[in-house]
């Protein structure tokens, strides 16, 4: 096995996730957007941790997916606070800080 | 090492299918079942890196926890359960040349760096025991801070969505 083939898949991933962030206006679909970068940076660590054979990068895989877990809570209550102010969960509609 | 690739590219694909029909689907639930088969890709994926405990970890905590989180978020903000045609943006065909140029960069700075480079065929596994210790050993304190961002985001989640 490559390790170009793991580090592409992953690039893949993270060009479609960057794709689905902008494309998106509905914040639950940005959220799982940002689910996809997160993973393909995983794969990213794993790839490097078994090229170089040490255990860094799964130590740092489970602190990512750790942080991810926070982030989504976090992402989701604020999800259902905008819902509950402004009755829908469209970004675009969320303009109270533009100049 | 055939049976590897076989397995690594059959996942590669269903995974890159799955990922374009996250972010393209029409449905807030489909898109959540679509993110389930790239989560379970990966964790595919994790197991052919040589990496069990992590690759069990994604099960439990991504398609076990965070994908009910969603579920839930997806419910509690009455999106529409079916289709819907107001989930992108009017501008969304901007994200496919940004999408475009960035995979460019990052494909030409890959093949630049490792060409036909291969993994090292090794027969010790990492194993749990050894990212135990690094865990509890090296990076404690990381540990530790990760925990009490934990603790933070529980009880931030609860302050912002509790009805006061």
């Amino acid at each position: 096995m490559f390790v170009n083939q793991f580090l592409f898949l992953a690039a893949v991933l993270f060009c479609i996730g960057v794709y689905g962030v902008v494309a998106r206006k509905n914040a639950v679909l940005m959220l799982m957007s940002t689910e996809l970068i997160l993973n393909s940076v995983n794969i990213n660590l794993l790839a490097f941790a078994m090229r170089n054979g040490s255990t860094d990068g799964h130590t740092f895989a489970l602190y990512i997916i750790a942080v991810a877990a926070a982030e989504v809570g976090v992402g989701l209550g604020l999800v259902l606070l905008v819902y509950r102010n402004k009755k829908s969960i469209s970004v675009d509609e969320l303009s109270e800080m533009r100049g | 090492m055939v049976a590897q690739n076989v397995g690594f590219w059959v996942i590669a694909v269903m995974m890159v299918v799955a990922a374009l029909r996250v972010v393209t689907t029409n449905n807030v639930v489909h898109a959540a079942l679509w993110l389930v088969a790239v989560l379970a890709g990966a964790s595919g994926q994790y197991i052919l890196l040589a990496a069990e405990f992590v690759a069990i970890t994604q099960v439990l905590v991504y398609i076990g926890a965070v994908m009910v989180l969603f579920l839930f978020g997806t419910m509690l903000t009455r999106a529409r359960i079916g289709f819907d045609s107001d989930l992108n943006n009017s501008y969304k065909r901007l994200g496919i040349p940004v999408a475009v140029v960035m995979m460019g960069a990052m494909g030409l700075a890959l093949i630049r760096s490792f060409g036909d480079e291969k993994l090292p065929v090794s027969d010790n596994i990492v194993s749990t025991q050894r990212v135990s210790d690094q865990i509890f050993g090296p990076y404690l304190l990381p540990f530790w801070a990760l925990s009490f961002v934990l603790l933070a985001a529980i009880i931030g989640a609860i302050v912002l969505a509790r009805k006061d």
